[in-house]
């Protein structure tokens, strides 16, 4: 069937800012769907929030909305617009769910807009586990014995039916949000009611436990003509009861016959066609008893999946694009497979390597929180390695998550008894997969290992494989230059020269000359979706060892880019956009771009971005290696990230040639002490400060400066250990932790500045020139990670002299330090004073923010700059200066980690971000807030208290929040503040003083704001109760008094004003002119 | 442990040197690679790959060991089994053991760790070629020598040695009777007729078409199988006269498809086009539009 030509326009919904449970995958996927659709002359209109994202760079689409992703948006779209079709299953469970609402609320019908891909049936039935499990029955399928509760009462019938253990998932959530397993009434209780609040619908599912159970993912695609496919199958390592997001997984299924794959291939395609998924993919979960066969479906996803994303890297073939094309009615044999240009989309991929899957977990960054994975996901981002053998690919792996790890280098104590490690090898953590080595390595059997974590001993053998050439290598130790065979089977079983050096005695650059000598270098396969079964045409390579290598010359200039690798809280996509638009750039100018990456999940990793995508961890021997294939004119680290910045000296000491600012010049920003000396030359004020490598040493610097200090470790990224001490009693315990953190580097003690406005500055220099990108002033005073704060461009309080002074000083450190590239600049304004706190010449994660909100380019101006075009020959004259608001807001995983305190602080907790755009600073913030799911009070009762500190400014706050018509609740201290400056204030007991107390209005909801500033670092627990239940319970929060005032003025704002919804396209054509109010008003009228 | 050398040695003399597993010695026939990533213990009981060297393309081969239910025939019936990474302790609840042993039981000899991803580029580009595959002789140019030397499988018959001895019946429900013309027949085919209710009546290969007809067939099947469609001329001679009768349908799957083609006078090509040396399950098929057929 030809493409639908009763559909112009289409409305793609996008994902929003990045959470647990939804990250770049769905930039990846809504990317590909608005190319796919535009390739196929459709008109695009584009809703997503997220400004990181590629898939918001307004040539993506024709008209790019970053608005807030609700049913209301999109009514305020759709009317605006005027489509004819909503493609919302490619923008993960967001999507989906404001599809459906937007659905139930009519406002699809009301404006003749159809749901292509899955409609709000095929949607229905495969959310609601009622219909789902009747749907399963239906085509003979079993599903684990369940039952949906819409209260306590009818809860605790079900689960007496069903026995302990069982699973609770609440209805339509994302990334099995408040789904728990409880093994006793007690857990049974706590977590049944959480999942009935957080459902969207207040319903949960009480399921029979298939825990320990081997689990199953397939991929499959269907079209209108009812064809459908299997793309990939994926096994998880880790059994049911953690979720697939937080589980090892490896592609394709390693432990099944044929005939159990066939059977859970044709129950897959049963299961699409049943549930009514008309055309695109959808992920369909089996769980498989290990000693039964018993099969059991667990769900389907009816849209584009992070599984999905995996399987499309895994296999080459495309999913989202393909979905794209088949929504708007093409069939699968009608669309030709990009990679072997021979077969048709109906072509089921088939590999010839293994690929393993290894989630990143971000535990660190969230104290007291218990680490038990589940079956609720917490991993905040993931890493992909492909090789020939699972052993191959584990072990390329797990270097290739960021962590340290070189293989499996991470030592258990030894004193740990045998009940000690089956304690640990029975809960499942992100160590576990040491626990397991030290366990095979001690001597314990495979069998015994397999029986406490349920894992497969097919995995557990090969780890023990893993364990044996170890062993080999360790017995070299002091004895004269390995063996070549010996070092060929460990390079071929995925060891890393360091990893060998650290079992023989040797350095890392030693193995990798000695093996170099051997004539053991790595090879290059294609990914081709087919087995070599054809030839390939895309360029995607994994290294491997051994025969033959299928690179190809190219007759171009090469420059190549270094990824950012797997998510992390402090590095994310933002840092992808800025290598996709390397990418972008260099093509344009002629070049042949070379992407190294390892992160399934984005844009970068996609085949078609650049001329050749290496899917590689991102250590310094897997870099040199391509470097020593490809032999690049140059490689640009400044873009992904700390990742590729750390690998900048060492790369440059092996003689690569580093684009843009010199390793050196980053060297002399990074290090503090050289940083100090250039900033006493150009006169640049700085907080007083030093560096510490002991307790002692840190002790007598406070004592020189006084508190209050900010502690951090040097070389990390997101403020990982960072800390305001403000007394002595703190000190030693935050001291000791950075010390830690900070590894073989000092610390950094700094005075901090209270109360300061903090700044952020990107800009690009060329040697010459320096463009100031944007300054933008953050709402949350110095002190808030910078990646945490909310900021508005323009800055809003400073006076114009401020303004030039800082665009000023960025200049000079520029030029000084000699950036070629970009330049990010953390400023701390106190007073009339500036100071400044942090030098970064490399890209920051508010570049996509600030291209946004000012139309111009910066990572691609950058890159220009980097290949030699200076700022002059790129026509960049003049700072861009637009007439709006564009706020930037962080979101936060407070909820995923139930019992860690909710607050900001120098260390970055923050996942993902979202923009709110207009011409009123209040509406804009307001956006923002919406966006990032902060809902905007309109009236009703808001709970004050604060710290002592706060009491001056809070009764300004309060006084305009009673003016607004608000009811003021408040404990002791801060009501006696309010009731004293004639406010009136209903008093409540402290949490252990009476009731009703703040609880109670909470669990009651009959309080529709909270305002509470911590009391001080280490907050009291009833503080954190406080919160925490807030946050669950998803009653708006505010923890700093900036924050308030920006709240309160987005609550008047909402008030007065229109909310607008405006695509990029028009506000860019607008020339960044303030769009006359009154056309504005007619808009929506 | 460590494992003896093997060998597989292409006619056009390239070579590729792994470790033996399954049986010793030396054995000839035709290179091909199958891109299943599951299903070896079908492949290898599957007689079409009579007088053929099976390269896998999925690396990990083994890992759930093999069974009794799984086999597709009586017996192993190819020359030689090459896989880049051999699982010798395989996880499912349905092994009954390894296929290291598997294959030294029956006689078949096995590689690995070799590129399996080159030995399939080879082929794919050069077309399917002669080969040997040895764990006794190690010297190159003597093993490219058989190679060259060895008969290859045009021109020769190799449906009667796979064939069964006898008829014999299976099912026996009360739907249609298919006899089914043995040139190798998987066991898979012979349950899919059952399940759709046939009473299926399996038959040698050399059955003449009388003997058939007196059968009462519904409808004959010409049965996958090994080797050259134009060497087994007999069955060729048979379906001619099945066709001539035009009572009953006649239908056939790979070899059994060739033979039925041969019958009407077309002559199946070697070539790319027929997959020569690709064996695969994920091809995909056209189907008319029609709903006469499900």
């Amino acid at each position: 069937m030809p493409r639908r030509t009763d559909i112009k326009k289409i409305l793609i919904i996008g994902s929003g800012p990045i959470v647990i449970g939804q990250a770049c995958e769905f930039d990846y996927s809504g990317t590909q769907a608005c190319k796919a659709l535009i390739e196929e002359g459709y008109e695009v209109v584009l809703l997503n929030s997220n400004p990181a994202t590629i898939m918001t760079d307004p040539e993506m689409a024709h008209r790019t909305y970053i608005e807030p992703i609700s049913a209301d948006v999109v009514e305020k779209i759709v009317a605006k617009e005027r489509p004819q079709a909503v493609l919302a299953t490619l923008g993960g469970q967001t999507a989906l769910n404001t599809a459906v609402e937007a659905a139930e609320r009519g406002i699809f019908e009301r404006y003749g807009v159809e749901m292509i891909g899955a409609d709000i049936r095929a949607i229905r039935k495969a959310e609601d586990r009622d219909e789902f499990r009747l749907t399963m029955e239906s085509i003979g399928l079993e599903v684990p014995r369940s039952s949906i509760a819409g209260s306590m009462d009818e809860a605790w019938r079900v689960v007496r039916e069903i026995g302990f253990p069982v699973v609770i998932r609440p209805s339509f959530t994302l990334g099995g949000a408040g789904g728990a397993l409880a093994y006793n009434v007690e857990e049974f209780e706590r977590y049944a009611a959480r999942g009935m609040e957080e459902s969207m619908i207040g319903r949960i599912l009480i399921e029979e436990s298939v825990v320990g159970w081997k689990e199953f993912e397939l991929e499959v695609m269907r079209d209108r003509k009812d064809n459908v496919v299997i793309i990939c199958s994926i096994e998880n390592v880790d059994p049911m009861g953690v979720h697939t997001g937080d589980s090892i997984t490896v592609a394709p299924a390693q432990t099944l016959s044929d005939r159990e794959y066939q059977y859970l291939r044709n129950a897959s395609i049963a299961v699409i066609r049943a549930i009514g998924v008309a055309t695109g993919g959808s992920n369909i979960q089996f769980a498989v008893h290990p000693e039964t066969g018993r099969v059991v479906v667990i769900e389907m996803n009816p849209r584009v999946s992070r599984s999905s994303a995996l399987a499309s890297k895994a296999t080459g073939f495309p999913i989202a694009k393909i979905a794209a094309k088949l929504a708007v009615g093409y069939s699968l044999d009608e669309i030709p497979n990009d990679i072997t240009k021979k077969t048709p989309a109906s072509f089921e991929p088939t590999i010839d390597y293994c690929v393993v899957k290894i989630p990143r977990f971000a535990f660190e960054k969230f104290p007291g929180v218990d680490d038990t994975l589940t079956i609720s996901m917490k991993s905040v981002g993931e890493t992909m390695a492909i090789g020939r053998t699972f052993k191959e690919s584990l072990q390329k792996a797990l270097r290739g998550l960021e962590t340290g790890l070189h293989g499996f280098d991470r030592a258990l104590p030894d004193d740990l008894d045998d009940a000690g490690i089956e304690a640990m090898l029975v809960r499942p953590t992100a160590e576990r997969l040491f626990v397991i080595h030290h366990a095979l390595s001690r001597g314990m059997s495979v069998a015994h290992v397999a029986k406490l974590t349920r894992i497969d001993p097919w995995f557990l053998e090969n780890i023990r494989d893993i364990i044996t050439v170890e062993r080999e290598l360790g017995e070299w130790r002091g004895r004269g230059p390995l063996p070549q065979p010996l070092m060929r089977q460990a390079k071929e079983y995925g060891f890393s020269d360091c990893r060998i050096g650290a079992l023989t005695g040797m350095e890392e650059g030693d193995v990798r000359e000695l093996r170099s000598r051997m004539g053991i270098t790595p090879v290059y396969k294609l990914v081709d979706t087919c087995a070599a079964e054809f030839e390939a045409y895309t360029p995607y390579f994994y290294s491997t060892y051994e025969e033959e290598d299928e690179t190809r010359r190219g007759a171009k200039k090469k420059v190549m880019i270094i990824g950012g690798g797997p998510n992390r809280i402090g590095q994310g996509i933002e840092f992808d956009y800025c290598c996709v638009h390397a990418s972008m750039a260099l093509r344009e100018a002629g070049f042949e771009t070379i992407m190294v990456n390892s992160n399934p999940e984005t844009v970068s990793t996609d085949y078609d971005i650049s001329d050749r995508l290496y899917f590689e961890p991102l250590t310094l021997e897997d870099v040199l290696n391509i470097v020593d294939k490809e032999k690049p004119e140059g490689v640009i680290v400044q873009l992904g990230g700390q990742t590729p910045l750390n690998l900048a000296l060492p790369l440059a000491r092996h003689g690569v040639p580093i684009l843009g600012t010199p390793p050196e010049a980053i060297d002399r920003a990074e290090d503090r002490k050289l940083f100090r000396e250039m900033a006493e030359s150009l006169g640049v004020r700085q907080p007083e400060s030093d560096t510490a490598r002991t307790f002692e040493e840190a002790a007598a610097i406070v004592e020189r400066i006084g508190y209050p200090v900010l502690i951090r470790p040097s070389y990390v990224l997101g403020g990982r250990a960072m800390v305001v001490v403000w007394n002595q009693g703190d000190l030693e315990g935050f001291v000791r932790e950075a010390l830690i953190v900070s590894a073989q580097h000092p610390i950094l003690i700094d005075k901090f500045l209270e109360d300061a406005i903090e700044v952020d500055v990107d800009a690009v220099a060329d040697g010459v020139d320096v463009i100031i990108g944007g300054i933008m002033e953050h709402i949350e005073h110095a002190g808030i990670h910078s990646g945490d704060s909310a900021m508005v461009l323009p800055a809003y309080t400073l006076s114009s002299g401020m303004i030039a002074g800082i665009s000023e000083t960025t200049r000079r450190i520029a030029l000084e330090l000699g950036v070629k590239g970009l330049l990010n600049i953390q400023y701390a304004v106190k007073g009339d004073e500036l100071y400044v706190l942090e030098v970064n010449p490399r890209a920051s994660r508010t570049v996509p923010f600030i291209s946004k909100a000012t139309g111009l380019a910066l990572a691609k101006v950058a890159t220009r700059v980097m290949i030699g075009q200076s700022l002059a020959s790129q026509g960049i004259t003049c700072d861009p200066a637009p007439h709006y608001y564009s706020v930037k807001e962080s979101v936060l995983p407070f909820k995923r980690f139930f019992g860690s305190d909710t607050l900001l602080g120098p260390e970055m907790k923050s996942t993902g971000e979202v923009m709110g755009i207009d011409v009123d600073l209040g509406i804009a913030f307001a956006k923002s807030q919406i966006a990032a799911g902060n809902a905007v009070p309109s009236g009703g009762r808001v709970f004050i208290s604060v710290k002592d500190y706060d009491k001056g400014a809070v009764a300004g706050i309060a006084e305009e929040l009673v003016e607004l018509g608000f009811e003021i609740l408040s404990t002791a201290g801060t009501a006696q503040t309010l009731i004293s400056r004639g406010i009136r204030v209903t008093p409540l007991p402290r949490l252990d003083e009476g009731r009703p107390n703040i609880m109670d209005y909470m669990k009651n909801r009959d309080v529709d704001l909270l305002i509470n500033t911590p009391s001080g670092p280490k907050p009291r627990s009833d503080e954190v109760r406080i919160r925490s239940t807030a946050v669950t319970r998803n009653i708006p929060l505010v923890t700093t008094m900036s924050g308030a005032k920006a709240m309160v003025n987005a609550i008047r704002a909402l008030r007065h004003r229109h909310f607008e919804v405006r695509a990029l396209q028009d506000i860019y054509a607008s020339g960044g002119r303030v769009p006359d109010l009154a056309e504005a008003r007619r808009d929506t009228q | 442990m460590k494992r003896n050398k093997a060998i597989l040695a292409l006619e056009d003399g390239r070579l590729f040197e792994g470790r033996a597993f399954g049986a010793e010695g030396e054995r000839f026939g035709e290179v091909v690679f199958n891109t299943g990533m599951a299903g070896y213990q079908e492949v290898l009981t599957d007689p079409s790959y009579r007088g053929q060297i099976v390269v896998m393309t999925y690396p990990l081969i083994g890992n759930y060991g093999v069974n009794a239910e799984d086999a597709e025939s009586r017996s192993l019936w190819l020359e030689g089994f090459a896989v880049k990474e051999l699982c010798r302790i395989p996880s499912s609840w349905r092994a009954e053991g390894n296929l290291d042993s598997y294959l030294a039981d029956h006689g078949i000899i096995g590689i690995e760790g070799i590129d399996t991803r080159a030995v399939t580029r080879h082929i794919r580009d050069a077309g399917a070629m002669r080969a040997v595959i040895s764990t006794v002789d190690t010297d190159a140019a003597s093993l490219v020598e058989k190679a060259r030397k060895s008969p290859g499988l045009v021109g020769r018959d190799l449906a009667s040695q796979v064939t069964c001895d006898a008829p014999y019946e299976m099912g026996g429900g009360d739907g249609l009777r298919v006899v089914v013309l043995d040139f190798g027949v998987k066991l898979s085919i012979l349950r899919s007729l059952i399940r759709a209710g046939c009473t299926v009546i399996v038959v040698p290969a050399r059955t003449p078409a009388q003997e058939i007809l007196r059968l009462d067939p519904d409808g004959v099947l010409l049965s996958n199988g090994p080797g050259d469609p134009a060497a087994v001329t007999t069955a060729v001679g048979t379906v001619k006269a099945l066709l001539r009768e035009k009572i009953i349908p006649v239908f056939g799957i790979c070899l059994g498809h060739q033979l039925l083609g041969l019958a009407m006078g077309i002559r199946p090509p070697r070539g790319e086009s027929s997959g020569e040396g690709h064996r695969d399950g994920t091809h995909p098929h056209h189907r008319p539009e029609s709903r006469l057929l499900r």
